[in-house]
């Protein structure tokens, strides 16, 4: 016997997730094994799904899509794929954009611009082509947000409204390398702290006042996105009574908790729509010859087989594991998919850092219905689709799309594979 | 006190099976061979067991220790484990699994006067930051590496503190005395004053309450039972009744571990009868502690001593085709990722390969889930579940409440994926008491959230810890799939 289901989705990143709630909700029983944590945790939490073609900001992304080239998971799951792959996304979390196709300009903590599709309602306040004055907050114990200068980044990139930036010490004397959490849950459970007169006060009162003499008329406050884990919306929401003004979150660079407390979410949504969850345990084989029969799983030495009708491969890129390389080549362990690349290794690379890399590229090459394939053209197997970062045909660093293709090419192999049932 | 002598303590343990025509008696034979006890420079684990392929490059000459340099390099500074971890969430000077595993290795290999810095021992072993990390570095073979050097170099075997650890760490050696006699043991350990002095000199916080010895162990009550021959017995009836070949080759070696067998045999009963009602006839070999409490005090020449008689005792069954399954989580985490990590007797690999978690093995093979979706039971409050740690890292942190989801008569929710804090010897030291009860309050609070006052886990510390911060009765789920699928039955 094995462990048995209708569909088998392997990885747990935004695609494995999107995979596993379309089909649930489908009527599928559907199982999520995942190895490790998803990169989800070290991402901005935004909703990139087209910011760049060639190096040019996209306004709107769906304009732009008939200009990428065939063999982009966009032209694959099509214009409606994607905006379907949103309604879902947009119908399981409370995040905002989806009032307009237009990217909506976030500030981000290194003082850019990001243009995105989707974003968090707690970054909603900061968007750049809002133009009320900002007054960006930094703490002096963490470094990766220096506020002024961001502010004068931001300002210099040409936006619509006056930027500041201010220091301050976050109250409670946290040390200089806390973990972001340790922010997060002092202002969630709104503990007493010390203040600088030696007077207690909860904890989000106590930032509002250190942060009020920095006010000086500004409309809207940015912190770094730590405010909070549990409560952000409380959090958000006792700050901007406490300053008289706009609150919002400033992504930041990993360990990333909007991207923590979007991983949170869709978890949840995949266990109301009933499907079940595994993580900690690797794919590490599979039997099968046109078909894939099972799946073995390796729990600490033991090899575990699952098996199902359909499954998706949802593994990542080289970051998530799902493509590796070594000085041999490129391969995609679990079910050994062709990767297609340059038989030299020094066409990997362009010399410049942000070259157009043949490496940003590698991944499985789908067929129109997502089934990796082989050097023919022919699907590697029937029953197995790939989605996310381990297919091939996108650059998700320069072109802003991590996420949107992810979403996307997830739930339109969850769709399939439930469609073969 | 030499490794010797604790070793004498412990009770001479007759390999099960002796009835059995296919096991040999001699099987897992303890022969101390090389090193067992006394010699503790013996610890020098061969094989480096983070990148398969890699051939490593002797950067440090004369360098004994096992060489986790890839596992180093793959660490790209993301935090995502020192997001995970829960000692870091609640205590400031903690630095995290990021310093104590990749930076910590490097600093060590690379600065000759470096010694391992003490916040080692605040570490807890809840090997959460392994199950983070995306770039799958061994963070917590690097950490128990560590410990056993910081234990080794830094420790003063004149400190109290050293023999707490060391006496937390065995404690099936004072288990296996109090059960002698349950009921003075029972008593005494609880007994205020006794307490007091306990906490005052060895670091033993009074603030818990030591659990309590049962009046007859599972061993025992097996032997009574008619060990082997009886459960072979029980195994055939029911495959008749199953209607499956009477001579089916379902055999499996069950791995009690310490706490089942002394404290809570009723757990390790429900599992021998779930087990022979699925056809499966059981042996019970002989077994020392599976090293988890060890481990986390780096006390590794203890647990390599245990570790040797119990993968010795296994490997043989294993090759006689037997698996082996655990009722606890940690100890099948010991067994499966901690023993290739740390040691390489004979069998090792082979041992960890064929041992399961005891619902997991049955759900590999027979409809577990159907037959629980046909049955209901009685006697079972709503169930506040909550996953150990060490059941997260193997995959298993939502199996109890997926299998319960269709079970009539019964509701289990999941209370959420905060460490309950205790990690065995943990929560029990003085200094870290609060540290642990800290991590608990989040599990506590799900915990009087959900509907129903009684609580279910595999693990036994975690269930320790529950009962500790709510007053609730804690139950295993092998007690559910008991009550579910043998019935009254049960007697047997
Ligand atoms: C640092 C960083 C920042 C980013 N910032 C942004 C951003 O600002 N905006 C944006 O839109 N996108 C961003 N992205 C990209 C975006 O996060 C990813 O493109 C997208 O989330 C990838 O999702 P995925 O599900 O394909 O893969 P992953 O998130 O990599 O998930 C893959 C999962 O599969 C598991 N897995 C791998 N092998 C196995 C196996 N054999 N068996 C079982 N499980 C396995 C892994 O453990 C992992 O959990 C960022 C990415 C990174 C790394
Ligand atoms: S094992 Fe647990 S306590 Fe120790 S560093 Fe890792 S996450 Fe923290
Ligand atoms: S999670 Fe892994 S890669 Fe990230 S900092 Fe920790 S050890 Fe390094």
């Amino acid at each position: 016997m094995a462990i048995e289901s209708d569909v088998l989705v392997i990885g747990g990143g935004l695609a494995g997730l999107s995979a596993a709630i379309a089909a649930a909700r489908e009527g599928a029983h559907v199982r999520l094994v995942s190895y490790k944590q998803s990169t989800l945790k070290q991402a901005s939490g935004l909703v990139d799904v087209l910011g760049y073609v060639d190096g040019e900001p996209v306004a709107d992304p769906f304009e732009r899509m008939a200009d990428l080239p065939d063999d982009h998971p966009y032209r694959i799951v099509g214009e409606s794929g994607v905006r379907e792959a949103l309604a879902l996304f947009d119908e399981v979390t409370d995040y905002r954009g989806g009032h307009t196709d237009r990217n909506a300009l976030v500030p981000t903590h290194g003082g850019t611009v990001k243009p995105t599709a989707r974003y968090p309602a707690s970054a909603a306040p900061g968007l750049a082509s809002d133009d009320r004055d900002a007054l960006l907050v930094g703490f002096e114990t963490l470094v990766d947000f220096d506020a002024p200068l961001a502010a004068d980044h931001i300002e210099a990139a040409g936006v619509p409204f006056a930027a500041d930036g201010a220091t301050v010490r976050f109250p409670g004397d946290l040390r200089a390398d806390a973990k972001v959490t340790r922010y997060a849950h002092l202002l969630d459970e709104d503990r007493a702290v010390e203040t600088d007169g030696g007077r207690r006060l909860p904890a989000r009162e106590a930032l509002a006042e250190r942060v009020r003499p920095h006010l000086d008329g500004h409309e809207r406050v940015g912190f770094p996105a730590v405010l909070g884990d549990d409560d952000p919306a409380g959090v958000r929401a006792a700050l901007s009574k406490g300053l008289g003004a706009d609150v919002f979150e400033v992504p930041m660079g990993p360990p990333s908790l909007p991207g923590l407390r979007l991983a949170d979410r869709l978890y949840e949504a995949l266990d109301e729509a009933g499907a079940s969850v595994e993580t900690g345990v690797p794919v590490v084989d599979y039997e099968g010859e046109e078909r894939v029969e099972r799946v073995l799983v390796d729990r600490k030495g033991a090899e575990v087989p699952y098996a199902a009708d359909q499954y998706v491969l949802a593994t990542g890129g080289l970051v998530g594991k799902g493509v590796e390389s070594d000085r041999e080549g490129v391969r995609e362990p679990v079910f050994d998919c062709r990767v297609p690349q340059p038989a030299d290794r020094y066409d990997w690379f362009e010399d410049a850092v942000f070259g157009d890399h043949a490496f940003a590229r590698f991944g499985v090459d789908p067929d129109g219905e997502l089934r990796p394939t082989d050097e023919r053209g022919d699907p590697e197997f029937e029953n197995v689709r790939a989605a996310g970062s381990v297919l091939g045909g996108h650059d998700f660093p320069a072109e802003k799309s991590g996420a949107g293709v992810s979403l996307a090419t997830g739930r339109a192999a969850g769709v399939l594979a439930t469609e073969e049932l | 006190m030499s490794d010797e002598e604790s070793n004498d303590t412990t009770e001479p343990l007759a390999q099960d099976g002796a009835d059995d025509p296919d096991v040999e008696t001699d099987g897992g034979a303890v022969d101390p061979g090389d090193g067992v006890g006394g010699d503790d420079a013996g610890f020098a684990p061969e094989e480096p067991t983070a990148g398969e392929d890699f051939e490593p490059v002797q950067v440090f000459p004369d360098d004994e220790t096992m060489d986790l340099r890839p596992g180093a390099d793959d660490c790209y500074k993301c935090s995502t484990c020192d997001v995970n971890c829960p000692v870091a969430e609640v205590d400031d000077d903690f630095p995290g699994p990021k310093f104590q595993g990749p930076e910590q290795w490097r600093l060590k290999q690379s600065d000759e006067e470096y010694t391992v810095d003490e916040s080692i021992t605040s570490c807890s072993n809840c090997m959460r930051c392994d199950d983070a990390c995306p770039s799958g570095v061994p963070l917590s073979q690097m950490h128990n590496e560590a410990r056993g050097e910081y234990v080794d170099e830094e420790m003063s075997l004149l400190s109290a503190k050293y023999w707490r650890n060391r006496i937390l760490a065995n404690y099936r050696i004072s288990a296996s005395i109090a059960s002698l006699a349950p009921g003075l043991a029972n008593a005494a350990m609880n007994f205020g004053p006794a307490r007091w002095v306990v906490e005052k000199t060895l670091g033993v916080t009074s603030e818990r309450e030591f659990p309590a010895f049962a009046e007859q162990t599972f061993r025992e009550w097996w032997t009574a039972r008619g060990g082997a021959a009886a459960s072979r017995e029980n195994a055939r009836e029911a495959r008749e009744r199953r209607g499956e070949p009477i001579d089916a080759d379902k055999r499996v070696a069950y791995f009690h571990g310490c706490y089942a067998n002394y404290n809570t045999p009723e757990v390790a009963k429900a599992l021998v009868r779930v087990y022979e009602h699925f056809g499966y006839e059981l042996v019970v070999p002989e077994q020392r502690c599976s090293g988890t409490p060890m481990f986390a005090n780096g006390m590794l020449s203890d647990a390599r001593r245990d570790a040797e008689v119990n993968v010795s005792s296994l490997a043989d069954l294993v090759d006689r085709g037997y698996d082996a399954v655990c009722s606890c989580t940690s100890c099948s985490m010991a067994i499966r990722q901690e023993y290739p990590e740390l040691f390489s007797f004979e069998g090792t690999g082979e041992v960890a390969g064929s041992t399961f978690e005891a619902l997991e093995y049955l759900r590999i093979h027979e409809d577990l889930r159907g037959d629980l979706a046909d049955a209901s039971v009685e006697g079972f409050d709503d169930l506040a579940y909550h996953a150990p740690c060490h059941a997260r890292n193997q995959g298993l942190s939502r199996q109890a409440v997926e299998l319960f989801r269709e079970l009539d008569g019964v509701t289990v929710e999941d209370v959420g994926d905060s460490c309950s804090g205790i990690s065995g010897t943990y929560g029990w030291k003085e200094e870290k008491y609060g540290v642990s009860m800290e991590i608990g309050e989040e599990m506590f609070e799900h915990m009087e959230s959900a509907a129903g006052e009684t609580g279910l886990t595999e693990c036994p510390t975690c269930s320790m810890q529950m009962e500790h911060g709510t007053g609730y009765e804690i139950r295993h789920p092998l007690e559910v799939v008991e009550e579910a699928l043998v019935g009254d039955r049960a007697g047997a």
